[in-house]
């Protein structure tokens, strides 16, 4: 039984460029998978193919039970999309963009009008609600643009890069509104290149590179793959960093790196926080000062890195104009 | 049904949209009645049109030419307004919803046919109050203001095709006007065709404008003293002749328009 969205080598190609070069996605129903990746990874494409806007050279996809090429117009109706821009009118209000969208999702009017009433309140937006969007702030139009795709409540939403752009506490906002969406079971793929994001929102995060899912997993799993924790210490006087390794030494579970100029002295460890108070003893014991001290678990950065061997960051203006093109 | 009342739904967009940036309609208007001053003016008395001529003679000539040049500007109305949807991403939300596939274009065209309307109602009281006249019943003047209507929509199906085409708002409304200026001065809007070249004559004659604008003369009694209609057909035939142009740009850009935008692309 294939997942609320799920997608099978999925190939598309732009002229020269392979955008997507056999994506495999499995999503159940009522979870968030978090697409994570750089800048022409493929990321927008997959959404594209996923949402009817992009017919795949090969493969096959099927959304909310149906198949995306054989009944696009019924995965329309299943789907809510929020993409890269924030696709509001800027000349119509907010109450008139939300009332458009009900129509042409083929609700009568006076039901997209009360409709379009409950999301502004639901969104914060009841104040600005007869203004012309234009006058909103990218927050603001970030809001309206996903109540636009949440106007028939459908059981699958596709966000693209969701937050980008966004100052911190408007992130925040839009993650809260994200995580009430999920709790009412909505099925929901994300996009991102926020690893923090990923984190923060998603059960599972698929690792997209060059066209290909790399790895898939809660992001967890992930850390895991790129070993577990480390114990990080950074010692006060330089002449410390030699005691200071000989300690960590005899509680690491590998090789102790050291970056001298930091006076920094990093370990691989397991025993989480117990271990952590053991090794703070000991140091102190030795008339270790310290300046700095504690157990890192992997971030998704470091995931990326382990994974690719590159950092996850944009690949130059080339490939992402090749992809946003065609 | 639903294709009804989605091309109504967008209609409807595009009209607020219009209504709050009145600019837009004034800088609209500005051009062609700078044009209608200016020929009547300029060029009046200089210009001989058939065995006249009259300043009357040629203003009244001038005015169907006018008037066509200025519906074909919707050209570039709907083509900067669909790029500018590509370009902020409406294209795309548009294309997510479970709408017919053609109402974003069908909409966006009916509301510059509306905006057409209006502005041919402000120039021809311009055109009135610097003297142009019309000499046949009401039926056939309303007749020839339909013709005109028809060729503004037809051309904004160019528009739409060339909105879907470009990338940006500003490469859409120069690609809306560069090619309207030779079509609309290698016709007889301005001047009698039948003093060109026989090279461009032959061109001005099968100009699909020029059958709207010759269309319009005969129904508005416009045309000057001594006139001479050339044999070419459209021009023995220009009410035919322009319904036959209009209707068959219209089949051809809407279905190119509207494939284009099944696989548009944001």
């Amino acid at each position: 039984m294939p997942g609320a969205i799920y997608a099978e080598g999925l190939v598309k190609t732009f002229g020269d460029v392979k955008a997507l070069d056999g994506v495999d996605l499995d999503v159940p129903e009522g979870t968030v998978l978090g697409l994570l990746g750089p800048n022409g990874a493929g990321k927008t494409t997959t959404v594209r193919c996923l949402t009817t806007l992009l017919k795949p050279d090969s493969g096959r996809a099927v959304v909310a039970g149906l198949d995306v090429q054989q009944q696009p117009d019924a995965v329309r109706r299943s789907i809510g999309l929020s993409g890269q821009f924030a696709a509001v009118d800027e000349y119509l209000t907010g109450r008139e963009n939300l009332q458009m969208v009900g129509q042409l999702y083929q609700m009568k009017g006076k039901a997209a009008k009360a409709r379009a009433t409950e999301l502004l309140e639901q969104f914060d937006l009841a104040d600005a609600a007869d203004r012309p969007t234009k006058t909103y702030s990218g927050g603001m139009r970030r809001r309206l643009d996903l109540a636009a795709a949440l106007v028939v409540s459908p059981p699958v939403m596709f966000m693209d890069e969701p937050t980008t752009g966004l100052d911190p506490r408007n992130r925040q906002m839009l993650w809260e509104v994200i995580k009430q969406l999920v709790s009412g079971g909505t099925t929901l793929l994300l996009t991102t290149q926020y690893l923090e994001e990923a984190d923060h929102l998603a059960h599972d995060v698929a690792v997209v590179d060059h066209g290909r899912v790399i790895a898939q997993g809660t992001s967890d799993e992930l850390k895991a793959r790129t070993g577990g924790e480390r114990v990080e210490v950074v010692v006060h006087e330089r002449e410390h960093i030699q005691s200071a390794a000989e300690v960590l030494r005899g509680f690491g579970k590998g090789e102790t790196t050291v970056e001298d100029h930091m006076r920094k002295l990093t370990v691989p460890v397991t025993g989480g926080a117990k271990l952590l108070a053991e090794v703070i003893r000991e140091l102190d014991t030795r008339g270790i000062e310290i300046d700095d001290i504690g157990l890192r678990r992997p971030t998704l950065d470091d995931v990326f890195l382990s994974l690719t061997g590159h950092v996850a960051e944009a690949k130059g203006e080339e490939s992402d104009k090749k992809e946003s093109a065609k | 049904m639903s294709a009804v009342s989605d091309s109504l739904v967008i209609t409807r967009r595009n009209l607020i949209r219009m209504s709050r940036i009145p600019e837009m309609i004034i800088f609209g208007l500005i051009q062609p009645i700078m044009f209608v001053v200016l020929f009547t003016y300029v060029f009046g008395g200089s210009i001989q049109v058939g065995s006249s001529t009259s300043t009357q003679a040629y203003r009244e000539f001038l005015m169907a030419g006018i008037f066509a040049q200025t519906v074909t500007f919707a050209t570039a109305g709907a083509g900067a307004g669909i790029a500018d949807d590509m370009h902020k991403g409406l294209i795309d939300r548009f294309r997510s919803l479970p709408m017919t596939r053609g109402a974003v274009l069908t909409g966006r065209t009916i509301a510059d046919l509306a905006q057409t309307a209006l502005t041919l109602v402000v120039l021809a009281l311009v055109a009135l109050i610097v003297g142009w006249r019309t000499h046949e019943n009401f039926g056939k003047v309303l007749a020839g203001f339909g013709l005109l209507l028809l060729l503004g929509y037809a051309f904004s199906w160019i528009g739409a095709l060339i909105g879907l085409s470009v990338r940006t708002p500003e490469a859409a409304t120069s690609g809306g006007l560069i090619w309207l200026f030779p079509l609309t001065f290698i016709s007889n809007a301005f001047v009698d065709a039948n003093q060109m070249p026989t090279f461009l004559r032959h061109i001005a004659e099968w100009n699909p404008f020029s059958a709207t604008v010759q269309a319009c003369r005969e129904l508005f009694g416009n045309l000057p003293p001594g006139f001479q209609a050339s044999d070419a057909w459209p021009m023995q035939h220009p009410v035919w002749a322009s319904l036959i142009w209009s209707v068959v740009i219209i089949l051809v850009f809407r279905t190119l328009a509207v494939r284009k935008y099944r696989r548009a692309h944001g």
